[in-house]
């Protein structure tokens, strides 16, 4: 039955949850707006030239981005190499193989894991990563790309396995049971059935994921050495190297407002939100297109 | 009933009695939160920032009704706040740039400077590293990336590992100056790219005590046992001198400098007496302590 308050509270509701999802929509704008009258002014400052070099030096006006944009893309793909394969194994064994118990048991403490502090983990890093780095593969210093590719990997896995857990469970379990009941086997059913039928959610998962790898800051700070090194090839991973995040954390604090510098890391901004952005476009574009094959399939 | 009357006086004047005792106590109060107002902001130089907390901790004995708040960040941080008004002292491990004082005195402000003590850069390795002393040329050549292996400068067959703190930190800035381009401010020399900016002393006393490879510097009051510290000479026909409150002193130890604070405006009042007490000889006696040189 319908009375006049549901009616209004209905409308209620339906107004507030409008307005949520429109002053996100604001909220991006006026970031975005933000970094663009902040950050665009170096374009003016800076010769392109000069802002596109392999020496990042602020103080004595070398403004090359190059090395922290490789930077950060090297310990982004190391986290991601690291991360994708175990939280999507983790996620698929939580959801389809463990019994229920050992359900009970991991999937709260994968939720501890994503609640460990970044600060804490690049504790971690210096104190026992770094040196057992440095000790082991023999090289000159533990405070390398692969120490925050490992660590950023490992912050990365809870993310990318409870979305991608969630994914999987939401998977209707008619679809196991007809491919079961085929005479596919269970390994077979997860890998043809299974993990594609989840396969938006589990994109998601990981998109998720490697944009907590670009966007974290401190650990990276913490153990990656920060040395602007331009990276060249695979040996990048074992030697230093200063990401775009800890560029911004660590000298947003000490520029002149309104100086060329201050320009140059909002510019850095606008560059990492656009990765972002990037990111999330290609994810909707991949989880998109699958879901219309399946229609076609289906159909 | 009588009884009862004499109650209500008692009570009455019993009140009364309290009423000027609370009276009493009233004007105390009064006017002591507007002396427990005096509230000093401290910001700055990260070389600096425990002696400012030893003086702040120590000031409260001396005048328990001012409140200081110490903060590191870097020097850079600490005139940059000074410039957007949000500390009444900077703490900076150099000398005010033009720039930063061209911004105060766009705001119709002029920094004042006070030199509050003397700190001498310790250049430090690892325990294990046989190498004992380095001359200026040789500490330059190795940060700027033009010897690259200890046995160049009679060391053990190893990488070196340069570390340094961020461009924020006044020591970044000396140590640029006066040691990789030794005083020369045409040389435009600047750190080799690799390396390694770290965000803290401590991160740098940590990787100097694990890794045998690695170079650092920190200011003498950072510098930990687990650390060895070179002797430096400023060319190589004079001796080596390792850094020491009698070194610094008297001049023999090469990479020394003065450490500053600064206001915004001639100071009064508080902070006035503040600065006045840290260069008594009580607050310059805790420079000592603290492993910095005193300027008296």
């Amino acid at each position: 039955m319908i009375t006049k308050r549901n009616v209004f509270s209905e409308k209620l509701i339906t107004r507030l949850i409008q307005l949520a999802g429109y002053l996100s929509i604001l909220f991006i704008t006026l970031i975005l707006l933000f970094l663009l009258r902040e950050g665009v002014p170096t374009l003016k400052e800076v010769n392109f030239s000069s802002l596109f070099g392999s020496r990042w030096y602020p103080i004595e006006s070398y403004f090359g981005i190059w090395p922290l944009l490789l930077g950060s893309i090297t310990v982004t793909i190391g986290a991601g190499i690291i991360a994708v394969p175990l939280g999507m194994g983790t996620a698929v064994f939580i959801s389809e193989i463990a019994p229920s118990w050992v359900k009970e048991v991991l999937k709260p403490m994968v939720e501890i894991l994503a609640g460990i502090p970044s600060v804490v983990l690049g504790f971690v890093g210096i104190l026992v990563l770094a040196p057992f780095l440095r000790v082991s593969l023999n090289l000159p210093t533990g405070l390398t790309a692969l120490a925050g590719a490992l660590l950023l990997g490992w912050a990365a896995i809870p993310t990318i396995v409870s979305v991608a857990e969630d994914a999987l469970n939401s998977v209707p379990p008619s679809y196991r049971e007809a491919s079961l009941a085929l005479g596919v086997s269970h390994w077979q059913t997860i890998w043809g059935v299974t993990v594609p039928a989840a396969r938006s959610g589990i994109i998601t998962a990981v998109m998720l994921g490697v944009g907590r790898v670009i966007g974290e800051t401190m650990t990276v700070m913490m153990v990656t050495g920060n040395a602007p090194v331009l990276p060249k090839g695979f040996s990048a991973f074992w030697a230093p190297i200063r990401t775009m995040t800890a560029t911004i954390a660590s000298e947003m604090g000490e520029v002149a407002n309104g100086s060329t510098h201050y320009h140059v890391l909002f510019l850095i901004g606008l560059v990492l939100f656009l990765f972002s952005l990037a990111i999330n476009v290609v994810a909707f574009i991949v989880s998109t297109r699958r879901i219309k094959r399946q229609e076609r399939l289906l159909s | 009933m009588k009884k009862a009357l004499y109650g209500l006086l008692l009570v009455l004047l019993l009140s009364l009695l309290g009423c000027s005792a609370n009276a009493a106590t009233i004007t105390p109060d009064q006017t002591q939160p507007s002396s427990s107002s005096a509230y000093i902001e401290n910001k700055g130089s990260d070389t600096i920032v425990n002696l400012a907390l030893a003086w702040a901790e120590r000031y409260q004995q001396v005048r328990p009704d001012v409140r200081i708040s110490v903060t590191g960040g870097g020097s850079g941080t600490g005139l940059a706040a000074l410039n957007n008004g949000t500390v009444d002292i900077a703490n900076a491990s150099r000398t005010i740039k033009p720039e930063e004082e061209a911004l105060l005195e766009e705001q119709g402000y002029k920094a004042i400077q006070f030199t509050i003590a003397r700190d001498a850069i310790a250049v430090i390795v690892n325990p294990n590293n046989p190498v004992q002393q380095l001359t200026l040329q040789q500490i330059s050549q190795i940060y700027k990336g033009e010897i690259n292996n200890w046995q160049e400068v009679g060391g053990e067959d190893r990488p070196i590992v340069r570390l340094s703190r961020e461009t924020n930190s006044g020591t970044h800035v000396y140590f640029l100056e006066e040691v990789i381009r030794l005083g020369n401010s045409d040389d435009k020399s600047i750190f080799s790219a690799d390396t390694l900016l770290l965000p803290s002393s401590e991160g740098i006393i940590a990787e100097v005590r694990d890794n045998p490879n690695a170079i650092g510097y920190d200011g003498l009051g950072y510098v930990t046992p687990e650390v060895k510290v070179l002797g430096i000479a400023p060319d190589p026909t004079s001796p080596y001198v390792k850094p020491s409150v009698a070194t610094v002193t008297d001049g023999s130890y090469a990479i020394s400098r003065d450490l500053y604070m600064y206001t915004r405006q001639e100071p009064a009042g508080e902070i006035k007496n503040y600065l006045d007490w840290i260069l008594s000889p009580e607050a310059q006696q805790i420079v000592s302590e603290m492993g910095f040189v005193p300027v008296q």
